[in-house]
Parts: C-alpha cells; sequence; structure tokens
C-alpha cells in the first residue's frame, strides 16, 4: 500500500503550523516561566530554610504554634467573602440595568464603571481615608445636616477596609456579568413569556441560569483577589485588620530571613489552589473564566 | 526618623532599581532612607564631610537592612555607608552583615552614653513619645504612661503602634514599674506577658494601630485620635503646619538612627574615617537645624551653634533626656522575635 502523495506535505505543514503557534506563545510562556514559576519556586525553596541556612519546617510549625497565623487566614477568608457577597449585591443588579440598556447608552454607563478602575488604588485608598474619617466630609455633612450628633467610626476597622475593597473590585464582578449578559439571547426571555412565564419567572428560571457562569466567574475573580491585598487594609484597617499580606510584610522586617513570609506565601497560594480545584468541582473553569459562552 | 509609609517605599524602590547600582569609580557611597530625613543628612553631614576630605561621594537611597542582606549575601555589595535604625544595626551586626567599627579612628569619648555599639555609631537622637491632640485636651495634656492609660480622666481616642519596638516598656510604666526597672522587668519570667496584659486593657480605646511616622503623623495633622505614641520630630513638622498637637520628653523612650560600614565595603578605611567626620560636634550641630532630632555628641551642645531655645527641645538635651529611658538594643535583639510573636497575638485577638 503505498501513502497518499499528499500525506507527507500535509504533515509537514501541520508541524510547520504548530511551530508558528508555539513560535507566538512562547514569549509569553517565556515571561510566564521568568515571572512567575522560577520566583515561586524559589519562594518555596526558602520557606524550607531555618535561620542557620539548613532544611527545616520551623516556618510551617511556628504558624502551626502560634494562634495569631490562623487568625490572619481567617481574617483575610473572612474579607475576602464579605467584600465578594457585597459587590455580588451591588453588581450584579447594575450589571444587569447597564444590559437592559441600548447599547450606545450602556456604553457612556460602563464609562462610569471604568473610570474608577483606571485609577490608582492607592490613590482610591487614601481618597477613602479622607473622606470617612473622624473629622472626614461625610462625619462633617452629616453632623452638619443633624443626621448624626457624633463621628461615626467609619474607617480604621472592618467597615472601612470593606468599603474600600468594594470599590476597588466591583469593576472586576460587573465587566464579566454584564458580558454573560450581553451575550444571552433575547429571544430566550421571549420563548418563556411565550410559554406563559411572568417577568419574574422568566428572569428566575431563564435569565438568571444563563447569566450564573459569568457572575461565578466574576465572584472567583473578585475572591481571590481580596487574597492578596494588601494597602487597603493596611490603610483603612488601623492596624485591626491583618490580613495575610500585611502578616508577610511584617513578619519581613521581624525574622531576619525570607522563609518566615515565604512560608506565608506558599501556604496562602496552596489555599487559593485548593479553592480553584474546589471551584472546578462545580463548574468547568476554562468556561467561566472564558465568560459566559 | 524614616518614613516608612508606602509612597515612600515606592518611591525608594523606585530609586533603587530604576538607577541601578552598577560599581563605578566612585570614592565613597553612602546610603540612607531618602525624604526630607536624607535632604538634612545631605546639607549638613555628608557633603560637608566629602568636601573636608576631598573625597567624591555617591549617595543612594535604600528602605532598609533587609536591602542590604541581599547585597552582601549575594556578593554583590557596593555600599560602604549605611544609615539605620539602632535596633535592626544591631541585630545586623550580630547577623554578620556589618564591618566592626574602630573607635581608635571615630572618636565617641564626647558622646552621650549608650548611643555607639560595636557595629554602629549614633547619628541623630529620637524619642518615642507621649503626644495628645490640643484641641481636646488644651495644654493639660497626659503628663505620663499612667495618664495615658487613664480613659477616665482622659476620655478620648488613642492610638498606639502596630508592632512591639518601644510599645511594651511604656505599658510596664502604666502598670506602676520605675522607668529605671522596665527592662529588668521586661527580661525576668511572665514580664512580657505583664505588659500584653497591660495594653490589652488599653485596647478597646485604641483606634487606630499604627505603622509608620508618617501615619502617626498625618493621625494627629487630621486630629483623627486625641493621644498617640511616636517619634518627637514628626509631632514637630505637624504642629509647624499648624496642626493641634503638642507632646512630653516625660517618660520618653530615647533611641537613636546609625550609621555602619557594610560587610566587604570596597571602600572600608575611607568610611572609617568619614564616620569619624561626621560624627564630629560641629556636624552634629547643623544637622538639628533640619529636624528636632538631637545630636549624639554632647559637646555639639557646647559650640553654641544651637540657640538655647531650640536645644531645649531636642530629644538629647540633657534636661529632656534626664526624663526619659534609653532603649536598651541588648534586650531587642535577645527577645524581639518572641516579644513580636505575642504582641502580633494580642493585636489579633
Amino acid at each position: 500500500m503505498s501513502e497518499r502523495p499528499n500525506e507527507a506535505g500535509l504533515r509537514r505543514d501541520a508541524l510547520l503550523e504548530r511551530l508558528a503557534l508555539f513560535g507566538l506563545g512562547s514569549p509569553a510562556l517565556l515571561l510566564v516561566l521568568v515571572a512567575m514559576v522560577l520566583p515561586v519556586g524559589w519562594l518555596f525553596w526558602l520557606s524550607f530554610l531555618g535561620d542557620d541556612g539548613t532544611f527545616s519546617l520551623e516556618h510551617y510549625q511556628r504558624m502551626l504554634a502560634e494562634p495569631s497565623y490562623r487568625r490572619t487566614f481567617a481574617t483575610t477568608f473572612q474579607v475576602s467573602f464579605l467584600t465578594t457577597a457585597i459587590c455580588i449585591l451591588l453588581g450584579y443588579p447594575l450589571a444587569y440595568v447597564l444590559a437592559q440598556l441600548p447599547q450606545r447608552i450602556a456604553n457612556l454607563c460602563m464609562i462610569g464603571v471604568l473610570l474608577p478602575f483606571w485609577t490608582s488604588l492607592l490613590v482610591r485608598t487614601y481618597a477613602w481615608l479622607v473622606l470617612l474619617q473622624r473629622q472626614g466630609l461625610i462625619n462633617q455633612w452629616g453632623i452638619e445636616l443633624g443626621l448624626w450628633s457624633e463621628p461615626l467610626t467609619l474607617v480604621h476597622n472592618l467597615n472601612g477596609t470593606l468599603i474600600g475593597m468594594v470599590h476597588i473590585m466591583l469593576p472586576f464582578l460587573i465587566l464579566p456579568v454584564y458580558a454573560s449578559m450581553r451575550a444571552i439571547d433575547r429571544d430566550f426571555i421571549k420563548a418563556a413569556a411565550n410559554l406563559g412565564a411572568g417577568p419574574v419567572a422568566a428572569f428566575w428560571k431563564v435569565f438568571l441560569p444563563l447569566s450564573l457562569p459569568g457572575l461565578f466567574g466574576g465572584a472567583l475573580i473578585v475572591f481571590i483577589l481580596c487574597l492578596g491585598f494588601y494597602v487597603t487594609p493596611a490603610v483603612l484597617g488601623g492596624g485591626r485588620v491583618i490580613m495575610v499580606s500585611n502578616r508577610i510584610a511584617t513578619d519581613i522586617e521581624l525574622f531576619f530571613n525570607w522563609g518566615a513570609a515565604s512560608a506565608l506565601g506558599v501556604v496562602l497560594l496552596a489555599l487559593t489552589l485548593l479553592l480553584l480545584w474546589g471551584a472546578s468541582r462545580i463548574v468547568r473553569l476554562d468556561r467561566v473564566l472564558g465568560a459566559g459562552h | 526618623m524614616f518614613d516608612k509609609s508606602l509612597p515612600a517605599v515606592a518611591a525608594a524602590a523606585i530609586v533603587t532599581f530604576g538607577l541601578g547600582n552598577y560599581a563605578s569609580a566612585q570614592d565613597l557611597t553612602v546610603v540612607s532612607f531618602g525624604g526630607a530625613y536624607q535632604a538634612g543628612q545631605s546639607k549638613a553631614l555628608f557633603q560637608p564631610a566629602a568636601a573636608a576630605l576631598g573625597i567624591k561621594l555617591k549617595e543612594e537611597t535604600y528602605t532598609g537592612i533587609a536591602e542590604l542582606r541581599l547585597k552582601v549575601r549575594a556578593g554583590a555589595n557596593i555600599w560602604d555607608i549605611v544609615t539605620s535604625g539602632s535596633g535592626s544595626a544591631a541585630r545586623a551586626g550580630a547577623e554578620g552583615i556589618l564591618e566592626k567599627l574602630d573607635y581608635k579612628v571615630i572618636d565617641v569619648s564626647s558622646f552621650l552614653p549608650g548611643l555607639y555599639q560595636d557595629y554602629c555609631v549614633g547619628g541623630d537622637v529620637f524619642s518615642t513619645v507621649l503626644a495628645w491632640n490640643t484641641k481636646t485636651f488644651g495644654d493639660k495634656g497626659p503628663q505620663s504612661w499612667a495618664d495615658f492609660w487613664d480613659v477616665k480622666k482622659f476620655p478620648g481616642k488613642r492610638s498606639y503602634r502596630n508592632s512591639v519596638a518601644g510599645a511594651l516598656e511604656p505599658a510596664l510604666m502604666a502598670d506602676g514599674v520605675p522607668p529605671n526597672k522596665v527592662y529588668e522587668t521586661l527580661s525576668a519570667p511572665g514580664g512580657i506577658e505583664r505588659a500584653i496584659k497591660k495594653i490589652k486593657e488599653l485596647k478597646p480605646h485604641v483606634a487606630v494601630w499604627w505603622s509608620s511616622g508618617a501615619q502617626h503623623a498625618q493621625l494627629m495633622k487630621d486630629g483623627e485620635v486625641d493621644m498617640i505614641t511616636g517619634w518627637n520630630g514628626r509631632f514637630d513638622v505637624v504642629a509647624k503646619d499648624g496642626g493641634k498637637v503638642a507632646y512630653t520628653f516625660n517618660q520618653g523612650l530615647l533611641d537613636y538612627d546609625c550609621y555602619a560600614i557594610a560587610k566587604g565595603a570596597p571602600n572600608k578605611d575611607r568610611a572609617m574615617k568619614f564616620l569619624a567626620e561626621i560624627v564630629k560636634p560641629q556636624y552634629q550641630a547643623e544637622f538639628t537645624k533640619y529636624i528636632t532630632y538631637g545630636p549624639t555628641n554632647k559637646k555639639a551642645y557646647e559650640l553654641g551653634t544651637i540657640a538655647p531655645d531650640y536645644a531645649k527641645r531636642l530629644p538629647s538635651h540633657p534636661d529632656n533626656a534626664a526624663r526619659q529611658l534609653v532603649v536598651d538594643l541588648d534586650w531587642y535583639i535577645k527577645n524581639e522575635a518572641k516579644a513580636a510573636a505575642a504582641y502580633q497575638n494580642m493585636l489579633t485577638e
């Protein structure tokens, strides 16, 4: 049996195409390797080195022995969870309204969502400090308008941290949710109405389930980004809201090697990956992160 | 005191990494914390001393000893002299990333007691003091740590440091330990726990746990709290800007910033001579004009170049020094890690 004459040519073309694709992808792959895999690997290695430079589990043992580390992780997950929940409550309805508007008006409104997104995180965090503190604008106005008589404690606590973090994270939720809502075929809603569903039932039975992948993806992004927050809890938390990143900074100053801080980073990374794995058991992540197709 | 606020750290990082640290034919490289602090050092100490010794000087900026550690351990250090907090320098010296100083070259015979150590020589004296909001308390502010803890006599929001350095001593004094027994008590079994317990008492009244000099200055400038601990020079700057703040040196914690020579410094001998120059009284007196941190060399007060009224506001002025407790670095070298763990536990509870 002889090969069909063009088989070799086809194989060569396929190989060349694969090489070309690899060539296109390799700068990004290289960057991920150099900027992500190597430092994380180095961190991992350092976390197992003791004070004397030999292999040791002391940094992990310390984390188990001292209750403050457990509480720091608990705070981190609590703050991230609350931020994500508030973002969903605020962001989903807004995305829904935007998705119902004509495209041109929705685009204009979207600028309103994106404008803070393009402003420096540090600037926004300090702006909240100026607004929320004891002599800040909100307390001044509230007292002058007679809404309350004593200054409210709006910042240097969990409240202030949540306000700042929700403000920063909201676009990360709205954008994927909005994209998934836009992708929903309106004819489905019409079909539901045709089959006797009222607007409320059509929303719950048809629209909401179709928008869930986008919502899940947005919430996951928000939650994971929250886990690594540093500046906002440091500035707005008043030293009460100690998240893992803040603890890493403290440990670098306190201990004379990188191991203690590295171990914290490794545990946070492991917990995050565990979370992603758990999420992947519930939904298909590639679909979710590709936002609603 | 150096500025650990985020923007300053970011700026310092950009300066350090952006400009690169290539070895060059400079005769001497001096590193400090940037900002108003280094500007004062440069004008009062570094540039005049370089001119006097005929040295070609290069100044750089860094964020702290951790950066030097990376350089020394990588065998890539090109710095000669670094400015550091006294405690960090003591620990860095014990760790082996600093050169021992030669006190036959550097004359510390007229230094105030306890302001130089094997690996670093004091450059300026600052104090961790008790400050208050004059809008709340007027001139009748708290005068002791017992007052700071007395929320009946002085109702109002407190702010306290979020790390252990300089945080346990006031608590013990508030608990009735005389200043000269503070470190003895802290070293004895149960001493750290006693201080932490006292801080827990105050915890419901602590509105903010501050983390940097920039932050405690901002808190007082904006009237966010009524009473606070912090570094004296910062509060003077706030008061000068119209902030409602006053402070007392009573039971303050006297501490100092210092100069050290990096292990394997390219110009070690020249660095030693340079340090000998900048600790001379005339330089020390000049530096006080830029920030209210006092000289470590007491002869600086005898030159007459510091105005008497101004001298009385400096932490190391004999009248003020007598009312304060000198921070015991040995205690910190031995106990800081342990105490910090207990402190973090208290903060997260």
